[in-house]
């Protein structure tokens, strides 16, 4: 039952679902797991991702809706190529969170959650990334980014435009 | 389990071990408020407004999820209590509208109610509201998403419930919102929709005012409407249904048909078409004047007397000089008891035939047969609640009789019954099932010879061999079994699988039909062959004597069924039809031409296939615009109340007695009202010449008045209670609105197992369909259309992740 003919999925991707919903005691507790997996390689979680998760997972399209719109890095609309996550939570906003925030929005041009019209970059305001003894950090992707400035933030952008960063997945 | 005692505001108070104490509370009168708490659905906790004190606990508790325990104190109100209650009121107030005089829900609203209680007018939050618009989810289902305060009984209500699982949560905190399972990119119109069973449980659970109905929303408001509590005209569950009406020019409007109190036999439930489609009663295309075909092929308004005159001399004419066997009289499924019953009455001794029949759903006649000389052998609707376990053979309740489907999930989901099934097609309810067996098509005769020992058939039951072999023998093993029978078992097939279930200790049986009154047709003999009551034609029964006495051309033979009328019309041997509440001629595709040469008189509301061929029709009003009884299929007895009226039409109880009068019957013969002359004893309606009048001898002996009007329903529910075996009525329980469990089989001593022709036409009515009358029901059909937009759905198909 866990195999679908014709997955949107890499033949990778897909063979790692079809194991991920045998190893838990219920087939739903791979619905988390799924959803991120299915974003990574997507860019998002698209209508179709969602009707074959909850194929895979013999759920109802509805359920997986549910979840999926629970969690605020899961995303339904397609983000840029580097998703550049600003955190403002209490030790980045003391050590200047905010102002990284606002010269990421000047310098992109774009807004919380809204992606540039090249595509290259997206912009998301995120609560802690764990980084707290780096204040203030970002997240670009995967891949952390700490003791910011907004020299440093340039830089980094460039680095990125140039296709020097790491897109770390 | 055992019982408990513990103290609440004082009162010492015992109740069963694991009781909640919301519910234990609750039955002590004491009233702990709650939003989320729903009975019989899962427990949430979400609204915090049951909080309690409870001694050596830290924190206020939740009495929707506390368990009663020994030596347990609680306080219920306390000033801590009721400024735990206002801050939660006030925080779902900080989103609420405050819409009130316009909200639907304004006047019966759970939030309103508290806010009064516990005074939270005055807020704290200054953060603008949260504000977005309505959405049409269905043509029957609105919602307003600023109302919800996030109580999620609706969610549960719909999965858990209703098995369809068609609303969810979605995103986070305070910005979490109910939404329907067709979101809106997926939706042609860009808007979210939600694709289910329509059956409003959504809106009947909803506290406040978010979920709202398209036939209700904004029409009126609660306190305007009177609220009439009577049996719903549709399926053959019987369920009560609560009508608001409110008076119009011409009559008493419904506006509303809704679960208002939940004191009937159907419990929480209703389904769409007990809430939606009462609205046929204002369809544009109602009759409301009678009309009679002129030479010129064309109808004319005439007036009710002049209308009456014509029936009553024709008939009386044809009667006379072409004999009453020249005349056939087909009866309706939603006509109540008396005037099914008053109907073969006036055809049997005035008309002095009997080809009478009706669209039979179910062959009542074979179950009657069966459980002949039985005791505590048929199934109360109520048993599906609480039945141990359950076989259904055939049928879909949760298409033909949602009531029924409700109440075995529900019994499956608290109970944990057992629920085996049976059927041809892979039914939604085998989802509930513990065992469930696919039959071939046509394996149901199959089916009843293997159950019964004949191993032979099983390879033509079903092709899962082992499978069939062990439902076999799990159903054998099981006592108080309650078996389910659909309209597929007939005749031998349904006495045989009734003859297997006897050989079960304590098995009940009920057989499903389609339509309100279905069983009580048949109950009152709406049959050629059956007088009411299952008693043969022709046999010597006290009911068959009565009738043969009043009989004037000695009609001790079996008459035409359905499709004999018709045969013998085409032969021109039917000299007159007389059709009430009934569409036979669509139902059975009866050609226009058989009937030409036939003096045909309609009772009917619309202009239905059967109704265009008239030569009279009299504008009849229907089920909810009358009073009287109704049995629905598994044999319950319900009162039936007037909830709308409309000016021009008369009951169909009225006209069958005013033709009579035109026809110049003893009207006391055929209803039985007032009291016999002071010289006479009674004989004028006595049986036999001279002898005392029986009617008036059994009101004596229950202390019953003789009734004062011909056009009293009563005086013939007295003489159906009087002569139908069976049908011993309590009346207390009739007219306070409750249900009774009547078990009218057949004479033992009477039954002859004869080939005779069962004639069942299930109706095949669909969640959106009922018959004819289903037609003028605007909403049904908007229903039906909304149906058609989108694919079938994989509803039956998944499992779902709510447990």
């Amino acid at each position: 039952m866990s195999t679908v003919a014709n997955s949107i999925f890499s033949p990778e991707l897909a063979a790692r679902f079809d194991h991920l919903v045998t190893i838990y005691p219920l087939r739903r507790s791979a619905l988390v797991p799924m959803l991120l997996y299915a974003q990574d390689e997507l860019g998002y979680v698209s209508d179709a991702a969602v009707a074959e998760i909850a194929e895979r997972i013999e759920i109802l399209e509805l359920d997986v809706r549910n979840v999926l719109s629970y969690y605020s890095m899961l995303r339904t609309k397609p983000a840029g190529k580097y998703n550049v996550q600003v955190c403002t939570n209490i030790s980045c906003m003391l050590r200047g969170g905010y102002e990284i925030l606002d010269h990421c929005k000047k310098t992109l041009g774009v807004g919380h959650k809204e992606t540039a019209p090249d595509g290259v970059f997206s912009l998301e305001e995120v609560e802690c990334i764990g980084a707290c003894c780096w204040a203030p950090a970002m997240q670009i992707n995967y891949d952390f980014h700490d003791d910011l400035t907004p020299e440093k933030v340039d830089v980094l952008f460039q680095m990125y435009r140039d296709g020097q960063g790491k897109d770390v997945k | 389990m055992a019982d408990v005692n513990f103290i609440v505001d004082g009162k010492q108070l015992t109740a069963p071990a694991g009781t909640l104490l919301i519910e234990a509370c609750k039955s002590a009168g004491i009233e702990i408020p709650a939003f989320c708490y729903y009975p019989g659905l899962s427990l949430q906790a979400a609204c915090r407004m049951c909080v309690v004190r409870i001694e050596k606990m830290p924190k206020l508790q939740t009495a929707c999820t506390t368990p009663v325990a020994e030596g347990m104190v609680v306080q219920t109100e306390t000033p801590e209590i009721a400024q735990a209650r206002k801050a939660t009121l006030q925080l779902l107030l900080g989103n609420h509208p405050l819409d009130c005089p316009v909200c639907d829900a304004g006047g019966e609203c759970e939030l309103q109610d508290m806010t009064f209680k516990y005074g939270a007018a005055d807020s704290f939050y200054a953060e603008p509201k949260n504000h977005r618009e309505e959405q049409k989810w269905s043509p029957v289902v609105y919602f307003d998403r600023p109302r919800c305060i996030l109580c999620y009984r609706c969610v549960r209500m719909c999965g858990e419930g209703m098995d369809v699982f068609a609303l969810g949560i979605q995103n986070r905190g305070s910005s979490s919102v109910i939404a329907p399972n067709v979101p809106a990119q997926m939706s042609p119109d860009d808007l979210p929709h939600v694709d289910c069973e329509q059956c409003g449980m959504c809106i009947d659970a909803c506290p406040v005012g978010a979920l709202t109905s398209g036939t209700y929303r904004y029409k009126t408001r609660p306190w305007e409407m009177n609220h009439v509590a009577t049996v719903c005209t549709h399926c053959g569950d019987g369920c009560k249904t609560t009508l608001g009406v409110r008076s119009t020019s011409d009559g008493s409007e419904i506006v509303r048909g809704d679960n208002r109190d939940k004191s009937g036999i159907n419990g929480d439930f209703l389904c769409n078409k007990g809430r939606y489609a009462f609205d046929f009663a204002n369809h544009e295309g109602r009759i409301t004047q009678p009309l009679v075909r002129q030479t010129n092929g064309e109808f004319k308004s005439v007036s009710w007397e002049v209308a009456l005159d014509l029936v009553g001399k024709k008939f009386r004419e044809l009667r006379d000089t072409r004999g009453g066997k020249s005349i056939g009289v087909i009866g309706g499924n939603r006509l109540t008891n008396e005037e099914a019953y008053l109907l073969q009455k006036f055809a049997r001794t005035v008309l002095g035939t009997n080809n009478i029949d009706h669209h039979r759903t179910a062959d009542y006649v074979s179950f009657a047969q069966a459980l002949a000389g039985q005791t505590n052998r048929t199934a109360s609707l109520r048993d599906t609640l609480t039945a141990p376990s359950v076989l259904i053979v055939g049928g879909d309740p949760t298409i033909q009789a949602p009531g029924t489907a409700w109440n075995l999930r529900t019994n499956v989901r608290l109970n944990r019954a057992k629920l085996y099934i049976a059927n041809s097609e892979p039914i939604k309810l085998r989802r509930q099932a513990k065992a469930f067996v696919q039959l071939s098509p046509f394996g149901y005769s199959a089916l009843t010879s293997y159950l019964a020992g004949d191993d032979a058939s099983a390879s033509s039951a079903a092709s899962d061999a082992t499978g069939l072999s062990a439902f076999r023998d799990v159903v054998k093993s099981e006592e108080n079994l309650l078996i389910l029978i659909g309209s597929e078992l007939r005749g031998a097939d349904l006495r045989k699988l009734i003859a297997f279930g006897l050989t079960l200790p304590g098995a009940k049986f009920a057989l499903l039909s389609d339509y309100a009154n279905s069983r009580g047709a048949a109950d009152m003999g709406l049959l050629p062959d059956m007088l009411p009551g299952y008693n043969p034609v022709g046999s010597s029964s006290p009911l068959a004597t009565e009738y043969t006495a009043n009989t004037t051309s000695g009609s001790l033979a079996p008459g035409l069924d359905m499709l004999e009328i018709f045969d013998a019309a085409g032969k021109g041997d039917l000299s007159a039809l007389y059709v009430v509440n009934s569409n036979p001629v669509a139902r059975y595709g009866v050609d226009a031409a058989a009937l030409k040469n036939t003096f045909v008189v309609v009772q009917e509301m619309f202009l239905t296939e059967t109704a265009a061929l008239a030569d009279v029709i009299l504008p009849a009003a229907n089920l909810y615009e009358k009073a009287g009884s109704v049995t629905n299929s598994y044999g319950d007895l319900q009162q039936v109340k007037k909830a709308g009226d409309r000016a021009g039409v008369r009951t169909d109880f009225e006209m069958i007695v005013r033709i009579a009068d035109k026809m110049g019957t003893n009207m006391r013969a055929l209803v039985p009202f007032g009291k016999g002359l002071r010289a006479d004893m009674g004989q004028t309606r006595g049986a036999q010449s001279g002898e005392a009048d029986r009617h008036s001898i059994w009101l004596t002996a229950q202390n019953l008045e003789p009734r004062l009007s011909p056009f009293d329903p009563l005086a013939i529910l007295d003489e159906i209670q009087r002569l139908v075996p069976g049908y011993n009525i309590l009346r207390l329980q009739l007219l306070s609105g409750n249900d009774q469990h009547l078990s009218p089989a057949a004479p033992a001593e009477l039954v002859q197992i004869t080939t005779r022709r069962d004639l069942v036409l299930p109706a095949n009515d669909s969640l959106f369909t009922s018959g004819t009358l289903g037609r003028y029901s605007t909403m049904l059909s908007d229903l039906q259309h909304n149906e058609s937009l989108r694919p079938s759905s994989l509803l039956t198909q998944i499992q779902t992740a709510a447990d």
